[in-house]
């Protein structure tokens, strides 16, 4: 076992772990936080991506031991206040779900998309979510979303061109 | 799907890391980003004893000037190659390249060290790094040993790198106002390319002088298009002279056959790839 301590969601978390935890397994069985979800389990899918100090990861993809002394935020601690963050509300606005089961993933690598670029192309918005898959196909919405949340196009989107 | 059991260590300088990998030699595993290595545990295709992590050493990661040459820390994250001002100046071709190797998160946590030491033939900075002639700083127990690019991969995920050494950095010669391009060919995104070409082209009043060139997942390993930069050298840059030249551009390679394309289809593939790539750096 080793001792972790990191902050998770604005809360300092302290554990003894063993190595072999993955991150994503730690926040959800240990901390509760099932919000983030293991989808494909191969790093993939990134439905399972957080912010590893304030960069997006794949959680299936990092031991909870390296997120020693790390400041961990999932899609359960991007609301303030009860007050969704932007993303969030431009993904329930544009519909920029189906299923729902890619959707914490999406929005987790949306906020870190927009960190680096606050206005993306469209292209860019496709490439800097090439590692989050949906099943349900459901991308236009998604791109959209990232649209509407950086202030492009909301309401009148002009037609996207797969 | 959860790793077998392992012990853990996160020394915090690069002697400790010798010192740990010497006491526990073939049980340990070097951990640098973890996006090959974790996948890897997690499928228990392999299960080491003891994971020495190098996610704590400072000194690893990094770029710095040195002259003629560009140091790369051999624990710098993809991302940070993207974005270095200096890679962009001097090494574009790592950079052109970098953006097509898996994705956002990916390039967030994987190392540019640990993609070379992994070597796998279909990985994006092999070929790069071999076209550019990098030298691979490979420390020991016994001092610090450069090993030139030809020299570095070996085989099939098999390198230089000792089973008691650890790369540290890579030394990239400076490739200033050289033009560059990847070009990658995959059928699904974030994936390993079918078959990529890395090209640098340094061109002088419409002649090409110089070209670098080379191949990923064209064989065991990643490799130099020799023949295409011989052909390349003193012929002006337009799209005649370009094809002829990439037409080479498979001449001693030994491509895989899979479901992807059999190796035929990969040597046409190539041809194809390289006359992109070159036409692309020289700007045409």
């Amino acid at each position: 076992m080793t001792r972790i301590s990191l902050t998770v969601d604005g809360a300092k978390v302290a554990d003894d772990v063993e190595p072999r935890m993955l991150l994503v397994q730690y926040l959800r069985e240990r901390l509760g936080k099932t919000g983030t979800v293991v989808g494909c389990d191969t790093s993939n899918c990134g439905a399972c991506t957080v912010h590893l100090d304030g960069t997006s990861v794949k959680s299936c993809n990092v031991l909870a031991v390296q997120a020693d002394g790390c400041e961990v935020t999932t899609i359960e601690g991007l609301a303030q206040d009860g007050e969704l963050h932007p993303v969030q509300e431009a993904f329930r606005e544009c519909h920029g779900l189906q299923c729902g089961f890619c959707t914490p993933g999406m929005i987790m690598q949306s906020v870190a998309l927009l960190k680096d670029n606050p206005s993306p192309s469209e292209e860019e918005i496709r490439l800097g979510l090439e590692g989050n898959l949906c099943r349900c196909t459901g991308y236009h919405n998604i791109v959209k979303a990232v649209q509407h949340a950086c202030g492009q196009g909301a309401g009148a989107q002009q037609e996207v061109t797969a | 799907m959860i790793p077998a059991q392992f012990d853990y260590l996160a020394p915090t300088t690069i002697d400790e890391a010798l010192a740990a990998l010497a006491e526990h030699g073939d049980d340990a595993k070097i951990l640098a980003g973890g996006q090959s290595l974790l996948p890897v545990l997690r499928m228990r295709l392999n299960a080491p004893e003891m994971v020495i992590d190098l996610n704590k050493i400072p000194e690893l990661r990094g770029v710095r000037d040195d002259g003629d040459h560009l140091v790369i820390g051999a624990m710098t994250r993809h991302s940070d190659i993207a974005k270095d001002p200096q890679v962009g100046e001097h090494a574009a071709l790592l950079q052109k390249a970098v953006h097509h190797l898996a994705d956002e998160q990916i390039r967030h946590r994987g190392t540019f060290g640990g993609a070379l030491a992994h070597a796998d033939p279909a990985g994006d900075m092999g070929a790069p790094a071999l076209a550019l002639g990098c030298e691979f700083v490979i420390a020991g127990r016994d001092g610090v040993r450069n090993v030139a690019a030809d020299d570095f991969f070996v085989d099939l995920f098999e390198t230089a790198i000792g089973e008691d050494e650890i790369l540290t950095a890579v030394r990239v010669p400076k490739h200033t106002g050289w033009g560059a391009h990847y070009e990658k060919f995959v059928r699904v995104a974030h994936q390993w390319p079918i078959v990529a070409v890395a090209a640098a082209v340094k061109v002088d009043g419409g002649t090409i002088t110089e070209a670098r060139v080379g191949l990923t997942n064209m064989g065991s390993t990643p490799l130099r298009a020799r023949a295409v930069e011989d052909a390349l050298r003193g012929q002006p840059a337009t799209e005649d002279a370009v094809r002829e030249a990439a037409s080479r551009a498979a001449e001693g390679a030994n491509p895989p056959s899979d479901l992807n394309g059999d190796a035929e289809y990969r040597a046409h593939l190539a041809t194809v790839l390289t006359r992109r790539a070159v036409l692309t750096a020289a700007g045409v």
